[in-house]
């Protein structure tokens, strides 16, 4: 069995920010990895990194076999990016950008026109390949991006937070579209990610990403196994009230890993339907009003939160702040 | 082959996009016969000045403005280079095995053609109104190289500047800052004789000028084909050297990302 990428204690600072922080895992050849994290977390940068296009300041990585600070050109004939930020030229047509695209990965003539026109096709583009790609609907030219990631045939393909900003729907034919490229194609998919049942869905293996380190990797359904029990979700309805809430807590048995994060009280159980009645019995004697009561099977929110010690929502909101900052 | 194959497919990228804006097009066209006219009206009795050689300012004129057009339109350059930077575009060119170079020389391909449209719409212009070329067509040819030589190198600036500051109010501080006083420090409007000191000077090593006097040596009777070549091979190391500025200025970009 080969890895078809593997990074190993990469560090990236940018200025005083330490974007990676001795970030370590490895992909195994024709399988759907997921990098899931909040923004911010490091997983563009990540991607960046083993695509060539940046360079890390210690550390190493292998993508295909090829390493990539000493060989960054065989690296980028293996490889097809989706970056998060599209790379359409809006002014070209969608046959233009992927003739272009091929064009600067070496393809020439005839062999490269089959090609573009077999990828419109598959895509579902071939109707739209004559019209400026300004045209196009943010699935198209998402799917656009795609095919310019696949003209040269690579081995292995990065996907970059590929359905932020779609529609439901066509998120869902977008994930359709990766699952057939990995049954049909073979190809090795880096996925990264900050929506939880995207991983979920499509990614054989998971690394969880915090704050530029792995946090928990392993299969989706181990990452869930590894946590016992049941998750308890409690909305608080009420101002701060802290203080209160861990007094009234500590005496409820079998209650672990609690959270609270603003109005939300987050911990997980055995037993979610045992537990729930003396949660809230607790809560009611301590005056704290309870807006809300979920139980369920812990998913990867949970995993992360287990790991990471702080809610993806919550993480998502601040690190995004922080960016914007 | 293949680095010079990819510049050629960049060169027809960027024509393709130019093509798809009729508008700036017209704009571009449009320009440089207005500052024939206007700058050749305006300034028709700076021929009466003691000391002025020559009895026609147009014809003292075309070689300036034929500079001068190729001069602002190539400072531009690089602002194609920060929609793609910001689009993407950037980023998905320099993953693939392409040679660097390419990426700016591509650019530098479709700046050239403008400027030699641009040129022959003045010289057709300057014809109608009457300008006369006694150097004939090889040195009005000599007149476009240098004009063309001097837009490739500052096209070739701006797309490093494009590079390093990566945003647009950047790059058009710097190139309004640089365009006045380098076009008004060389012999575009005023002979050498009738120039303070100073500025004769200055633009003795104003790359600008160098092209102005190779181009107006060239075109008028006489030349001195010595001089010509001399500011042409000037020009033409300056446009190297400003190229592999910009190709190196991909590094500081990679360094930032």
């Amino acid at each position: 069995m080969t890895n078809a990428i593997e990074a190993e204690g990469l560090i990236k600072n940018y200025g005083d920010v330490r974007a990676l922080d001795g970030l370590s895992f490895s992909v195994e050849e024709g399988t759907v990895f997921g990098l899931l994290g909040p923004n911010g977390a490091g997983k563009s940068t990540t991607v960046k990194v083993l695509t060539t296009l940046a360079r890390s300041d210690e550390g190493k990585a292998s993508v295909a076999g090829h390493d990539v600070l000493r060989e960054p050109s065989r690296v980028r004939r293996s490889i097809g990016v989706v970056a998060q930020r599209s790379g359409v030229d809006r002014d070209l047509t969608g046959r233009e950008n992927v003739r272009l695209q091929g064009h600067l990965q070496g393809m020439r003539g005839r062999e490269l026109d089959r090609r573009v026109d077999e990828l419109l096709e598959q895509l579902g583009l071939a109707d739209a390949a004559r019209r400026v790609a300004r045209t196009y609907s943010g699935g198209m030219q998402r799917r656009l991006d795609i095919a310019m990631g696949l003209v040269h045939g690579p081995r292995v393909l990065f996907l970059d937070e590929p359905t932020t900003g779609l529609d439901p729907e066509v998120r869902a034919a977008m994930w359709r579209e990766i699952e057939r490229l990995k049954a049909d194609e073979g190809l090795t998919i880096l996925l990264t990610t900050h929506y939880m049942e995207e991983a979920d869905q499509l990614a054989s293996q998971v690394a969880i990403v915090d704050r530029g380190r792995v946090v928990a990797e392993g299969s989706p359904a181990e990452l869930k196994a590894s946590l016992d029990g049941e998750a308890v979700h409690v909305e608080l309805d009420g101002a701060n009230v802290n203080g209160n809430v861990d007094a009234a807590l500590r005496g409820v048995p079998g209650l672990r890993d609690v959270l609270v994060e603003g109005r939300a009280l987050h911990a997980r159980v055995d037993d979610g339907a045992r537990a729930v009645p003396a949660v809230l019995a607790a809560l009611d004697s301590h005056s704290v009003p309870v807006a809300m009561v979920t139980v369920a099977r812990p998913s990867l929110d949970d995993v992360y939160l287990r790991y990471a010690g702080r809610s993806f929502a919550e993480a998502d909101k601040t690190d995004q702040k922080e960016e914007n900052e | 082959m293949t680095a010079l194959a990819d510049t050629w497919a960049l060169t027809v990228r960027d024509l393709l996009r130019l093509w798809r804006q009729p508008w700036f097009i017209a704009i571009v066209l449009v320009q440089p016969v207005i500052w024939l006219l206007l700058f050749g009206e305006l300034f028709q009795r700076v021929v009466d000045i003691p000391g002025f050689e020559g009895g026609d300012y147009k014809q003292y004129l075309v070689p300036g403005v034929l500079v001068m057009t190729a001069f602002f339109s190539s400072g531009w350059n690089g602002m194609s280079t920060i929609e793609d930077l910001e689009r993407g575009v950037t980023d998905r060119f320099l993953v693939t095995p392409a040679r660097r170079w390419p990426l700016i020389v591509g650019r530098l391909g479709q700046n050239a053609a403008q400027v030699l449209i641009q040129s022959v719409v003045i010289v057709a212009m300057a014809l109608a109104i009457g300008v006369s070329f006694d150097g004939g067509v090889l040195g009005v040819a000599a007149m476009v190289v240098a004009a063309l030589l001097l837009g490739t190198a500052f096209a070739a600036l701006s797309n490093a500047l494009a590079l390093v500051a990566r945003q647009e109010e950047s790059l058009i501080g710097a190139v309004t800052f640089l365009q006045l006083p380098l076009t008004f420090l060389s012999t575009a409007f005023m002979q050498e004789e009738l120039i303070p000191g100073w500025v004769a000077t200055v633009a003795e090593y104003n790359p600008v000028n160098w092209a102005v006097v190779a181009g107006r040596e060239a075109a008028q009777a006489g030349t001195d084909w010595g001089a010509v070549v001399g500011y042409c091979g000037l020009l033409a190391a300056f446009a190297v050297a400003c190229t592999m500025l910009a190709t190196r200025a991909f590094r500081a970009y990679q360094s930032s990302v």
